[in-house]
């Protein structure tokens, strides 16, 4: 179905040679090559914090390498912003449509390199131009119609024309596809292709394997900021793709060992049950159960619905159907405060938006849950506060041993032991985690995954949630495995890494 | 030690104050002399904080609506209409003389005040309108009202009771010192010796991670608006009370701005989250001294609103840590070693379940 595309001698339109982005704390990137070529549609793959955005944002001139070098045309680069990353040819379409609605289509199409007469721009010549320019790419919109009227889809294709507008040799399309239907991402890939054949190096990052496999000619996986491997798509079937972007990081957790299957999960009253919870169009019915000192996990790929359904337990997104039980007794009123007021906790997986209190001090965030519940009138005693502060300072191992920091100045690991120590001094009976370990350094990763299964032996429930499939299938008693917003299966943890890798990946393929 | 003080937000809003307070001695060497006259309090000081006592009041509230990332700029409207109410009720009243009228009339102006916050907080806390354009409706609609109350006329009054507020004295000190005083206390326990304050600014800095912690974002929100048009409320009381008319045209105007000036000055950050009410009054009272200064050293009325901007501007750079690092770079010292980034040298160390905290329990 692929046109013929250029073997890989013919010489790349950008080559990264070594590209490190150091965060504090993180590797966001570590040493990664990286080779586009002229011709090809090259799909970007991997989980959250795999190093997907960064790369992109180190290719449009947004972050400067901390080391490695960019190659544009057999130039080296150094941008110093994204306008010299436009000049070298590479032009980037975003998710959200970064373009003026209210302007019209050629307008956005020619902005800032507006056809001029006699020093007043030349609306007419400007129509035509644009209208050139989307003839090119076969499209039908009327140059002069306001952008604002037309839908997202059409939005992205203008675009793309702006792209084509400013000779772009290389263009980025990060998730272009997430709100469109089935016949926009067929006029989409239609122009896709159009451009590839005319030799346009595109750069296509989507969660949607199968529209990764229609589209693309070769991949690039990348995890935990280091490149995995660079492939044909026609070479790297499903399941080779998804354990390359879940990956085994068999090292870390030696010291774990069988350590969760060895537990034994009772098989009372669940802790929280839910029957029939989803929120459309998101997440379909599910029905699950944690028990007391059950460590469940949510295996899945970005985007399968593993978030939704976490967020969905807690209460923090309403849900359009089914309920929750909590001991027992469920609530029709369904908030975090709630949920908080039955035991339970919630650890988000963005952690910057949704979890730390950036300019409060690591003293207020870890007691901010437990000074929320028991209301403002009745603040925590100094001393209650420093003994509690203290202790769980010192427990999580939380650096450095000063609670008067403001949390935004410690590194990602830490901040991460903040939100937990935070619930945990709530003395939750059931700890929704949804990716802990994102983004942090190997050390802290350890003591986290150690700390939960701990938690759960001394009788505490856990949902789990990893894009990195080893760390799910070792830490969780049961796992249920979701995908495209469907629960597809609930799985003891005796299967294996490969056995869950196929479950996950199982889709057009099926 | 000079580190540590420079390093104090308050430092650059006292350093200004002390200038505004130097440059009047220099030009009225008698500017701090305070005489007392019938056991009353005299002076430019005490002229000062008298006259500043509603811009203070304001402020407050202003500081905590800002601590939740919000605006408000229906103050002004809301000081004109609580005394335009006030004064209505005591000039339609038989006996405007009377205490019973007074504190009915100010009673009958707090409420609306506490009746218009409603209002602004259902607008910003419910139905998630932008504080500025939910505020700003107040604000236009607000004087609107209070010329209809007040048919358009300044409605003056002769009441003495109702004078105390504005121009009394107890214990030889302006009432309205005492009072703005006393709210400021107030507000300062209330925030910080409960949990209000770590909470309200938790919710400024971050609200969907403080909704997620259990935090009651919306009913902070709420009440930070209420509170703050209890403020205005007041300081309309004042007002009126000074100069014993309500003035729906003139009472309140621009207090929105200088109470928003005020909370800059004072180091509280427009995008919400850490605030400071010490800072706050300091940051009233420069105002308040900048207009007394520039009427004492003989400068047009005219020309105090520039003097304002520049002394504002000032102090507002200097707040700012873009420009401080161009300052401190123009110096040529080196930089001080930074200790707050946190380095993680863990590797693989046991991490022990915590005991169950039982103290948190009770």
């Amino acid at each position: 179905m692929t046109t013929p595309h250029p073997g890989p001698t013919a010489a790349p339109v950008v080559r990264m040679q070594g590209v490190t982005i150091d965060f504090p704390g993180v590797k966001a990137l570590d040493a990664v090559d990286f080779r586009l070529l002229p011709g090809e549609i090259h799909a970007l793959m991997g989980e959250n914090g795999a190093g997907k955005s960064t790369l992109i944002k180190v290719l449009t001139g947004v972050y400067d390498p901390d080391a490695g070098s960019i190659t544009v045309d057999g130039v080296e680069q150094r941008f110093s912003g994204p306008r010299q990353a436009q000049d070298a040819g590479i032009s980037t379409v975003y998710q959200e449509v970064n373009l003026c609605t209210n302007l019209t289509v050629a307008e956005n199409i020619l902005l800032g390199r507006e056809p001029r007469r006699l020093g007043r721009i030349d609306y007419r010549a400007m129509r035509r131009r644009a209208a050139e320019l989307l003839g090119q790419l076969d499209l039908t919109i009327d140059p002069g119609s306001t952008l604002g009227a037309h839908p997202i889809a059409i939005q992205q294709l203008v675009a793309i024309a702006r792209a084509t507008a400013i000779s772009a040799r290389v263009l980025i399309l990060d998730e272009p596809t997430s709100s469109l239907d089935a016949d926009e991402v067929a006029e989409l890939f239609r122009v896709m292709r159009r451009l590839r054949d005319g030799g346009t190096a595109i750069l296509f990052v989507s969660h949607f394997l199968d529209q990764v496999y229609a589209i693309s000619d070769r991949m690039t996986v990348l995890r935990n900021g280091r490149l995995v491997g660079e492939y044909p798509t026609a070479e790297l079937d499903r399941v080779q793709l998804v354990a390359a972007m879940l990956g085994h990081e068999l090292d870390v957790l030696e010291e774990i060992g069988d350590a969760a299957s060895a537990t034994t999960p009772s098989t009372g009253e669940p802790v929280l049950s839910a029957r029939g919870l989803g929120r459309k169009p998101k997440l379909q019915p599910v029905d699950l159960d944690v028990h007391r000192g059950e460590v469940v996990g949510l295996a899945g790929l970005l985007g399968s619905g593993r978030t939704e359904l976490a967020r969905l337990l807690f209460g923090a997104d309403r849900a359009s159907s089914g309920s929750v039980s909590v001991n027992g007794s469920s609530d029709a009123m369904r908030t975090p405060r709630a949920a908080i007021a039955k035991g339970l906790a919630f650890s988000s997986e963005d952690r910057k938006g949704e979890g730390i209190i950036g300019d409060l001090s690591v003293r207020e965030n870890l007691i901010l849950a437990l000074q929320a519940r028991r209301g403002f009138a009745r603040p925590l005693s100094k001393k209650v506060k420093d003994d509690l502060v203290d202790r769980y300072m010192e427990a999580l191992d939380i650096r450095p041993r000063n609670p008067g920091t403001p949390v935004k100045n410690l590194s990602g690991g830490n901040q991460q032991k903040v939100l937990l120590a935070r619930w945990l001094i709530t003395e939750p009976q059931l700890f929704i985690l949804d990716e802990p370990t994102r983004g942090i350094d190997v050390g802290a990763k350890a003591q986290i995954q150690k700390l939960v299964t701990d938690l759960a032996k001394d009788g505490m429930g856990v949902v789990f949630i990893s894009a990195e499939l080893d760390e799910v299938a070792r830490i969780s008693d049961r796992i249920a495995v979701l995908r495209d917003g469907k629960c597809v299966a609930q799985v003891g943890s005796d299967r294996s890494v490969r056995e869950l890798t196929a479950l996950i990946a199982a889709g057009g393929a099926e | 030690m000079m580190k540590k003080l420079s390093a104090s937000p308050l430092i650059w809003p006292v350093l200004a104050l002390v200038a505004l307070l130097i440059v009047n001695v220099i030009v009225t060497p008698t500017f701090l002399s305070i005489r007392v006259q019938d056991g009353h309090l005299f002076g430019s000081t005490v002229d000062i904080l008298r006259n500043g006592a509603p811009t203070m009041l304001v402020a407050l509230g202003m500081t905590l609506v800002i601590a939740s990332r919000g605006i408000d700029l229906s103050v002004g409207a809301v000081v004109a209409v609580s005394g335009a109410l006030a004064c209505a009720h005591i000039a339609a009243s038989d006996d405007p003389a009377g205490a019973g009228t007074v504190v009915t009339a100010m009673g009958i102006a707090l409420g609306v005040a506490v009746g218009l916050g409603l209002w602004n907080g259902l607008l910003v806390s419910v139905f998630g309108v932008q504080p500025i354009i939910a505020t700003l409706v107040l604000m236009t609609a607000g004087r609107g009202l209070a010329l209809l109350i007040t048919d358009g006329q300044i409605v003056t009054i002769t009441s003495a009771p109702f004078k105390i507020l504005g121009s009394g004295f107890v214990f030889g000190l302006p009432v309205a010192i005492l009072v703005s005083l006393s709210v400021f206390a107030l507000v300062g326990l209330l925030t910080r010796r409960t949990a209000l304050g770590m909470l309200l600014e938790s919710v400024g800095i971050n609200p969907e991670a403080s909704r997620l912690a259990g935090v009651r974002y919306r009913t902070i929100v709420f009440a930070v608006y209420v509170f703050c048009a209890l403020c205005a409320g007041i300081a309309g009381l004042m007002i009126a009370s000074n100069i014993s008319a309500a003035d729906a045209n003139n009472a309140g105007l621009w207090i929105e701005m200088d109470a928003i000036l005020a909370v800059v000055i004072g180091g509280t950050s427009l995008l919400g989250g850490r605030f400071s009410l010490t800072g706050t009054i300091l940051g009233a009272l420069i105002i308040q001294t900048l207009t007394t200064t520039v009427y004492t050293a003989g400068i047009t009325p005219e020309t105090t609103l520039v003097f304002k901007a520049l002394v504002v501007i000032a102090v507002c750079l200097l707040q700012a840590p873009k420009f401080r690092v161009l300052v401190a770079r123009r110096r040529k010292r080196p930089a001080p070693p930074t200790g707050h980034a946190a380095t993680e040298e863990v590797a693989g160390q046991q991490v022990s379940v915590p005991a169950p905290p039982t103290m948190a329990a009770k």
